[in-house]
């Protein structure tokens, strides 16, 4: 939608990422709820039982600082852990512990690309904090609204990552939230699934008449469970801001939560309720003393991100932008192409074109993700060096490339029993006067000027040679052999 | 030795049940009944679980006879209720926390029951740890057992009662702002605060999480030794907890205090100090110099900050451990209620007592947005200073001595309707608490029939220092005339 002229319009993102480490932030009772039954990964220390004590999670704070190092935050030396306090039933403890005024990240920037320019969205934060227990509202046995917890997510690591409000309008947000999806994705610390809550991006939004005073009513919007969502509660956030400053009334700070089915934004709390969350440092925990040592081994643990392997796609390799957008969506995908860029003699679109098209397609048909491709990167090299030697041809080899994957049998096995390419004139031209003395009818049509025959014929060299001929040179040579047939 | 074998100490108890004189049911048959002779009078138990304890007795006796051993090994020993006990109720002597099975033991359980001690039950205390007379017990009172009209002190009363009244070999208590030794000051027993972190917090039921230790109360400094030794340690549950080896140290105990410097303060002899209390650890502080010991004066002063710095340190953080006491998850509930809300609400109002409501009320109030600085923030840095004099006076002595209450045992009853004269019992024990350092309390005479304590504090870490001149003082104690307690009578 076009912002109504007259309106500055200013957004910043609260991110939250469930970090998929093995055991929870503070425990070592495993992580990984999602497809366990309720109450079934709990311990004293999640459940929040009294006497237990938190012990931080190293890796947790790892991939934390790594995020940080991927969105060119500062890692401070020094950090903590703070309690937050507030009486909901889905805390355990009533506080959860967070970070409040030295987390393990600050500053850094996100750059965007977003109605045709780039963008760079600044960072304010990365903190790192713990997931709260699940709620379900439902009715009872007896007919009586009822609320069911779920202990499995409660201690869940959740690294929160803070934007300033550089962010104008919903296409820009979700262009932030995609890439810094895939950047999570590409590190390796979260699945970043927004349908699962693995990913749940708030937006704060601010409108103001330009010209006025700078705006200072900030609306949060909450459940937003996809990027669509997202676009359009900003839309429609934006609109209902401006609609109500139009009339002259007053905008309230409030949060907003996003009804999907209503398509709308719904006032969940107003001002009054604003919380006091009394912040103090988490006693039971001493403070985090990042060492320089520490950031540096997790520097080098960090992948190539997907920008530098866009720009080395494009400007090293010479692959179309186009295509190398498409591949860096994909980390698993974009990593075995390189790997089989690197065993390729040809030229690195050969590689991406294969990729993108058959490889993709045979996977979506198996329904297999990107890290399980059944061929090796070698492998893969070894068939595009036999399709650019002519021991195969493209049919031949999209074929044996099926096989493979159907049957996942060694490359040289397939080509042994299906046969390479005949591109031998003098075999193939045996051949073609061989199939033109069994079909005088095509041959006699072909003299009568339809060319359509030299297909038929084709066809019936093909048969013979088991799809093994080269199909350029057999064209080639019946045609020779219909005209020299002619001249006879 | 068969009818008084409850009065033995744990050294005693163990040399006879090594020599095979005595067994471990033999023993704990004789403390079980002397809680039931007693136990009425004192209060010292909330819970008494002569069976398992039976149990556990056999289990040791066949333990010592594969050839196992050890000091605690078939000791039978009294556990504050503060500290979570596996398929044992543990209710911090609160109603909010009625009906509540830990389903783990707190690490020092384990390392006690790894030892094989032998777990009598558990012991009274003021509600969530939170008082000095013990009368704030959700459940009853306790009795001093030198004189049933007043109070054992608190918060561990019913530990240093039962220790007392022989109603076990030793006990583990609780020392958030002296919770151990002021206690063990009005019982005339041993009460040790480790340095903070020495002992594993993983299982206490937080009060203060900054200031809490677990530490023994004893008949002798020599037992209290050996159940340092056997609770202290790093434990990887608790964050908190230091990773420094842990001496043996009940074999460092050889009473040679020669050349070591002992500190005096006046601030910890000022106003309120009663005169009585004051002669007795004068006179204590005499001896140790009569044997070798060098007085020095220092001063520490800060001291007069501790109070008003530790009540707003304390209830702040635990206005958020005790947060968690909502009647979802266990203890007290409400299923009247018509809505969640109604219910936390209910449970709260209902299983709180009165002490245990003002601190969470001051602690939410200090941290509230608007007043965090002026009262949170800078009682950490007071703290801080408070620290520092401690820090300057270690440079010219080796421990510090002065009395470990202002005054003996007082009425039940008697300060109950001022809640600020009974913050004042723990005056003289809450400047080392805030400091983390170790602090023990040893018996050293008595005002009109009632105990008073010595208190000791060193460095960090230096509890063998402490345990040797507390020890050194209890070898040189003169014998006082046999008091009888009340409790006998």
């Amino acid at each position: 939608m076009t912002v109504e002229a007259g309106y500055r319009v200013v957004i910043g993102l609260e991110t939250h990422v469930q970090l998929n480490t093995a055991s929870k932030m503070f425990c070592r009772t495993s992580a990984a709820y999602a497809s366990a039954p309720p109450n079934t990964l709990v311990c004293p220390v999640c459940l929040g039982m009294p006497g237990v004590l938190p012990v931080i999670n190293a890796a947790a704070v790892d991939f934390t600082i790594m995020t940080g190092l991927a969105l060119h935050s500062e890692i401070p030396p020094h950090a903590k852990f703070d309690r937050k306090n507030y009486a909901y039933p889905d805390l355990m403890k009533w506080y959860q512990i967070s970070q409040y005024d030295l987390p393990l990240c600050v500053g850094g920037w996100l750059e965007i690309a977003a109605n045709g320019e780039t963008r760079r969205i600044r960072i304010t934060r990365v903190h790192l904090e713990e997931d709260t227990a699940k709620l379900t509202h439902v009715v009872g046995d007896d007919g009586q609204p009822a609320s069911l917890i779920d202990v499995n997510r409660s201690g869940v690591p959740l690294m929160e990552i803070v934007t300033e409000p550089d962010i104008t309008n919903a296409e820009e947000a979700m262009a932030y939230g995609l890439k810094l999806r895939n950047i999570l994705r590409w590190l390796g610390v979260s699945t970043a699934n927004m349908q699962d809550g693995a990913l749940r991006i708030d937006a704060n939004v601010s409108v103001w008449p330009i010209g006025a005073e700078v705006g200072n009513t900030k609306v949060e919007v909450k459940n937003m469970n996809s990027f669509r969502a997202l676009g359009q509660a900003l839309d429609y956030e934006i609109e209902r801001q401006i609609g109500l400053l139009e009339r002259g009334e007053r905008l309230e700070q409030e949060t907003r939560g996003w009804d999907e089915s209503d398509a709308r934004t719904v006032s969940q709390r107003t001002k009054e309720y604003a919380h006091d969350y009394r912040y103090f440092p988490e006693p039971d925990l001493p403070p985090l003393e990042i060492t320089r040592e520490r950031v540096q081994r997790l520097t080098k643990r960090m992948p190539e991100l997907p920008d530098a392997v866009r720009q080395r796609l494009v400007e090293e390799l010479g692959v179309a932008s186009a295509d190398a957008d498409e591949l860096i969506e994909d980390r698993d995908l974009a990593a075995y192409t390189l790997d089989v860029i690197e065993r390729h003699a040809g030229p690195a679109a050969e590689v991406v074109t294969w990729v993108l098209q058959d490889v993709r397609r045979l996977l979506n048909a198996r329904e297999l993700k990107s890290a399980d491709i059944p061929i090796s990167a070698a492998s893969m090299a070894e068939l595009l060096a036999l399709r650019a030697k002519g021991d195969l041809s493209s049919t031949m080899a999209g074929t044996v490339l099926e096989e493979m994957f159907a049957t996942r049998k060694p490359l040289e096995e397939i080509v042994a029993a299906r046969g390479r390419q005949i591109s031998d004139s003098d075999a193939l031209a045996e051949i073609a006067r061989e199939v033109m003395a069994a079909n005088p009818q095509a041959v006699a049509d072909y003299h009568a000027g339809k060319d359509r025959a030299v297909q038929f014929l084709m066809g019936q060299v093909m048969r013979r040679t088991r799809g093994q001929a080269n199909p350029g040179k057999v064209t080639e040579l019946l045609r020779a052999e219909l005209s020299r047939d002619r001249g006879a | 030795m068969t009818d008084d074998l409850f009065r033995l100490t744990v050294a005693e108890a163990g040399d006879a049940l090594a020599a095979g004189d005595i067994s471990s049911v033999d023993l704990t048959r004789s403390v079980l009944d002397r809680i039931d002779a007693v136990d009425a009078r004192t209060g010292a138990y909330l819970l008494v679980t002569a069976d398992a304890a039976l149990a556990q007795a056999e289990a040791a006796d066949d333990r010592r006879a594969g050839g196992d051993a050890g000091p605690l090994l078939g000791i039978p020993l009294a556990i504050k209720d503060v500290l979570c006990t596996d398929g044992v109720a543990t209710t911090c002597a609160s109603r909010i926390l009625e009906g509540f099975v830990p389903p783990f033991d707190a690490t020092v359980v384990a390392r006690l029951k790894d030892a094989g001690a032998v777990l009598v039950g558990k012991t009274n205390m003021d509600e969530f740890a939170m008082g000095s007379s013990n009368e704030n017990s959700g459940y009853h009172p306790v009795r001093n057992p030198w004189d049933l009209s007043k109070v054992p002190g608190g918060s561990s009363g019913g530990s240093a009662a039962a220790v007392a009244a022989d109603e076990c070999l030793a006990a583990l208590g609780s020392d958030t702002g002296g919770s151990v030794r002021q206690p063990a000051a009005l019982c005339g027993c041993v009460g040790l605060k480790p340095t903070y972190g020495r002992v594993s917090r993983y299982g206490l039921v937080a009060f203060a999480s900054s200031l809490d230790q677990v530490g023994p109360l004893t008949k002798s400094v020599h037992d209290a030794a050996v159940l340092l030794a056997a609770t202290a340690g790093h434990d990887p549950r608790d964050a908190t907890s230091l990773p420094e080896p842990v001496p043996n140290f009940a074999a460092e105990l050889d009473g040679n205090v020669e050349g070591l410097r002992v500190g005096v303060a006046p601030e910890y002899f000022g106003e309120g100090i009663d005169a009585g209390v004051a002669s007795a650890v004068e006179d204590a502080i005499g001896a140790l110099e009569a044997n070798g010991t060098e007085i020095r004066a220092i001063t520490l002063p800060h001291t007069e900050y501790a109070l008003p710095v530790y009540y707003v340190i304390a209830p702040s953080e635990a206005s958020a451990n005790l947060a968690r006491y909502n009647g979802v998850k266990y203890g007290l509930s409400d299923p009247q209620a018509v809505d969640v809300d109604e219910m936390m609400a209910t449970v709260r109002a209902q299983g709180f007592g009165a002490e245990v409501k003002r601190r969470i009320m001051l602690g939410t109030f200090a941290l509230s947005s608007g007043y965090y600085d002026a009262y949170y923030l800078r009682a950490q840095k007071v703290r801080t200073l408070i620290k520092q004099d401690f820090d300057t006076a270690f440079e010219s002595v080796d421990v510090i001595a002065a009395p470990t209450s202002p005054t003996t045992a007082f009425d039940l009853g008697g300060r109950t309707a001022d809640p600020l004269a009974m913050y004042r019992a723990d005056v003289l024990t809450l400047p080392a608490s805030l400091a983390g350092l170790p602090a023990i309390s040893v018996p050293c005479g008595f005002v009109d029939g009632l105990p008073v304590g010595l208190q000791l504090i060193a460095p960090p870490l230096h509890e063998a220092r402490l345990l040797r001149v507390a020890d050194a003082y209890e070898r040189l104690r003169p014998e006082t005339p046999a008091l009888r307690q009340a409790v006998e009578a």
